[in-house]
């Protein structure tokens, strides 16, 4: 029941789709070639999963008349894909789906060239927050229990994330150094290594995503005890902010469609009016409401104030914790 | 027996027509990806995800599921018939399975292979329905410490590889480790080895690359040199009757091999971080030192195919126990599957078995049947994988050449990964015209960053003591056996040079 239920909104958001006039798209520029899609980390993490349902919903509505055509160049952090975007001769057809390494590597790697504000914006998709997560088994169910026990073991607090500088342990540095903690910290290769460790209490408790630690909360394994959002999230209403404790500081991953520097006006009114639709479909809208993302539309200029700040506030951040 | 039950409508659900048919199209599709040097089941599965979106996830994911399936069995076909590993996971099938073409054994392989594949992947269907959710609990348990002494073992078995060159083969494993450190540095996220500034190193070499650069160009180059294109691969008719004579000599010889591939690959698949890559080529290293005849490995036996292509499906299975489970993928594939379940909407993880019980005994019922499916499939594609091999080698050879380059090519889609072929292909020949073991270079730069990491992890975990390899309760013996098994050889040496000394 469950599944023809479902199968029935998918077609039914698909006729929606198909019924739009095809004026929409009746505009000077078009794609000539298949697209260059590519992702800045490699298979099964979170910037993957976004890019590959992003596909889904344009193939599935048939939104581009060429295919668009992911590929992971995750190596180096994300250098490998900016890289790659950098140097394409093909600006009109190469796009990038980012995560928040495509603002700490540039300040990073120096040496690679890139600057990330001659990036054309295309469309803001959302903001994964993060979360501290510690296993039931811990007995920690408040924020000051952990801090508690974080001074107590004096510096053998062991905690997993994703690689130093980038996202995870930016968040980790952000709040041990607020609170006066001595972590341990292991770097992974990515969120779901993090959370699997965690449930099987090889680590003492992680900032995943929402989306990364769901199945385990669910199950019960893990108690989330703070959220790093703006505000409380709906999905976790009884979970208190970093900022309700009086500490200036939000992190959030971004999940944005980029175009390479240099392309063309029309090509990029084009893609930003097809990732658009993409945005406003309600598979796109389902799966921010599901994995717990918040919705961030932004037009270009916002968005290149948006990237300005970031930039800024990361070499802060990377200069503070010595990333 | 609730279980039973559970699978009886699980089985029920993947015959239903629509099922059938995906599951007969994806075994079909999945067995040409694989069959295709450079295309794995990891590109056919991400090529086709978007497909899956006008279907119900029960049977967008059961013609997923079909297409890893048909493409493990692939994997062995370009590996015995052309030498290309079809697939990373067929690299250990090219050991054997190529002497055995090149002797004119060419279907027998792959029968053997077939056979082999099928017994893993129902060995592992079989462990997969009786204890998922133990097996998940086990996995849990390997943290770093314990993933490292796994690698640890699993290098252990690669020393006996080479022979008894052990001077070679370990030169040969320090070279794997230092092309796979090439790239990134997990832990610090700094940038080494990128050698002459070429960002095309930032990524790393990929084992796709050196396999492909190896066994394709470098055997092709190896092969015109020792026959001047002269090849004969005499090769009878293939008839029924010479199947079913195939079939009993692949029984009777390559049991062993495909017994130890199939647990040995299994349990390898379920730990998350590892999937059927190193499964397969731990289990020809296993097969090769349990054997009576470790000489024998590598001239061509059907054991040496067995052991790894019965490893590289069960594994396949074992890795979508994790997946399942745990929501973490157990290999690159499973990876991009669970994309494709988070884009169905649903959560894999530990609920996953309680909320949508349904769709997942019907996937694991969708196993059985792509497995038998895949069995047949590929038995009746023997014949013309057979005949492609009657082509003289002055065809063949430019052939291979081609479908070196397009294959690593389409891996990447990168310049530089070409020329890095062309160069390990060449750089290969002449390594083994020095008698440099190569299979365990291509070891190495598959477990290399496994190893690496975990090593780190652990010991960071420790504040540098390395005895955390040694005082925990499964790190410990599995450190243990795996000194030994390096030692053991040094051992022999030295009693065989006293033995000398005294007589």
């Amino acid at each position: 029941m469950n599944l023809t239920k479902r199968l029935f909104i998918g077609m039914a958001a698909g006729a929606a789709f198909t019924s739009l006039p095809l004026t929409a798209f009746a505009q000077d520029w078009q794609p000539k070639r298949p697209i260059d899609f590519t992702i800045m980390a490699g298979p099964g993490g979170g910037a993957d999963q976004i890019a590959r349902f992003v596909q889904a919903v344009v193939e599935a509505n048939d939104l581009t008349n060429r295919p668009l055509v992911p590929t992971n160049r995750g190596g180096g952090s994300g250098a490998e894909a900016l890289l790659h975007l950098k140097d394409t001769r093909d600006a009109d057809h190469t796009l990038m789906v980012t995560l928040n390494s495509f603002y700490t590597t540039p300040i990073r790697q120096e040496a690679l060239g890139v600057d990330i504000e001659t990036f054309t914006p295309i469309t803001m998709m959302g903001v994964d927050p993060f979360v501290l997560w510690v296993h039931k088994d811990s007995g920690i169910t408040t924020f000051e229990e952990y801090v508690a026990k974080v001074k107590e073991m004096d510096g053998e607090f062991v905690m997993g994330g994703t690689g130093s500088g980038q996202e995870d342990s930016i968040v980790i540095a952000y709040m041990a150094g607020a609170y006066g903690l001595k972590i341990k910290y292991i770097p992974y290769d990515g969120g779901g290594a993090v959370a699997k460790d965690l449930a099987g209490k090889q680590i003492m408790a992680t900032v995943n995503n929402p989306s990364e630690a769901k199945g385990f909360y669910e199950a019960g394994d893990f108690v989330p005890l703070l959220a790093f959002s703006d505000a409380r999230m709906d999905a976790y209403p009884d979970v208190p902010t970093l900022k309700e404790k009086g500490h200036d500081f939000s992190y959030y991953n971004q999940r944005a469609i980029v175009g390479a520097p240099g392309m063309s006006d029309e090509a990029a009114a084009y893609y930003r009016e097809v990732f658009g639709k993409v945005y406003d479909s309600a598979e796109w809208q389902d799966y921010l409401a599901s994995e717990s993302m918040s919705p961030l539309p932004m037009d270009e200029a916002q968005t290149r104030a948006y990237w300005t700040t970031q930039v800024q506030n990361h070499r802060k951040l990377l200069a503070e914790i010595g990333g | 027996m609730e279980v039973l039950s559970f699978l009886a409508d699980g089985l029920l659900l993947s015959l239903q027509p629509l099922n059938l048919m995906l599951i007969l199209a994806g075994v079909t599709v999945g067995l040409f990806i694989g069959a295709m040097p450079g295309l794995g089941s990891v590109n056919g599965v991400a090529i086709l995800l978007p497909i899956t979106f006008l279907v119900p996830p029960g049977s967008a994911i059961i013609f997923l599921a079909a297409i890893y399936y048909g493409a493990m069995y692939g994997g062995a076909i370009s590996s015995v018939t052309l030498g290309i590993p079809g697939a990373s996971t067929a690299v250990a099938t090219t050991f054997d399975g190529r002497p055995m073409a090149l002797n004119g054994k060419a279907s027998l392989a792959l029968v053997t292979a077939a056979l082999a594949s099928f017994v893993g992947g129902t060995v592992a269907n079989v462990l997969f329905t009786l204890f998922a959710p133990l097996l998940a609990s086990v996995a849990l348990s390997f943290g770093p410490p314990e993933i490292f002494a796994l690698m640890l073992l699993a290098f252990a078995t690669f020393v006996g590889l080479g022979g008894d060159d052990i001077p070679k083969t370990i030169f040969s494993i320090c070279f794997g480790l230092v092309l796979a450190a090439v790239g990134f540095d997990t832990i610090s996220g700094e940038p080494r080895l990128v050698l002459f500034e070429i960002s095309g190193f930032l990524r790393g070499i990929g084992f796709i690359v050196l396999a492909i650069g190896v066994y394709g160009i470098g055997e092709m180059l190896w092969t015109l040199e020792q026959t001047r294109g002269e090849v004969t691969t005499t090769n009878p008719k293939m008839t029924i009757k010479g199947l079913v004579s195939d079939t009993k000599e692949a029984a009777r010889k390559g049991w062993r091999g495909t017994m130890i591939g199939s647990f040995l690959g299994f349990f390898v698949g379920v730990l998350p971080a590892a999937g059927a890559t190193p499964g397969s080529l731990m289990s020809y290293g296993v097969a090769k030192m349990l054997s009576k005849n470790p000489k024998a490995y590598g001239t061509g036996i059907p054991d040496g195919v067995a052991a790894p292509e019965a490893a590289n499906n069960s594994a396949s299975t074992g890795a979508m126990l994790p997946m399942l489970t745990l929501g973490i993928p157990g290999s690159p594939t499973t990876a991009i599957l669970l994309g494709g379940m988070v884009i169905w909407g649903l959560t894999p993880g530990p609920r996953l078995f309680a909320n949508e019980s349904e769709f997942v005994w019907g996937l694991i019922g969708s196993f059985y049947v792509s497995n038998v499916a895949a069995l047949f499939i590929n038995l009746a594609f023997i014949p013309l994988f057979v005949w492609m091999l009657r082509m003289p080698f002055t065809i063949l050879a430019p052939l291979i050449f081609v479908l070196s380059i397009i294959g690593g090519f389409a891996a990447a889609r990168s310049m530089h990964d070409l020329w890095m072929i062309v160069i390990f292909g060449i750089g290969a020949f002449f390594l083994r015209k020095f008698d440099y073991p190569l299979a365990p270079a291509v070891l190495a730069i598959v477990l290399g960053p496994i190893a690496e990491s975990t090593m780190r992890q652990s010991l960071l975990l420790s504040s540098g003591d390395p005895m955390i390899f040694l005082n925990r309760p499964i790190a410990g013996p599995i450190t243990v056996i795996a000194i030994i098994l390096i030692l053991l050889p040094a051992l022999k040496l030295l009693r065989r040079k006293k033995a000398v000394a005294t007589a």
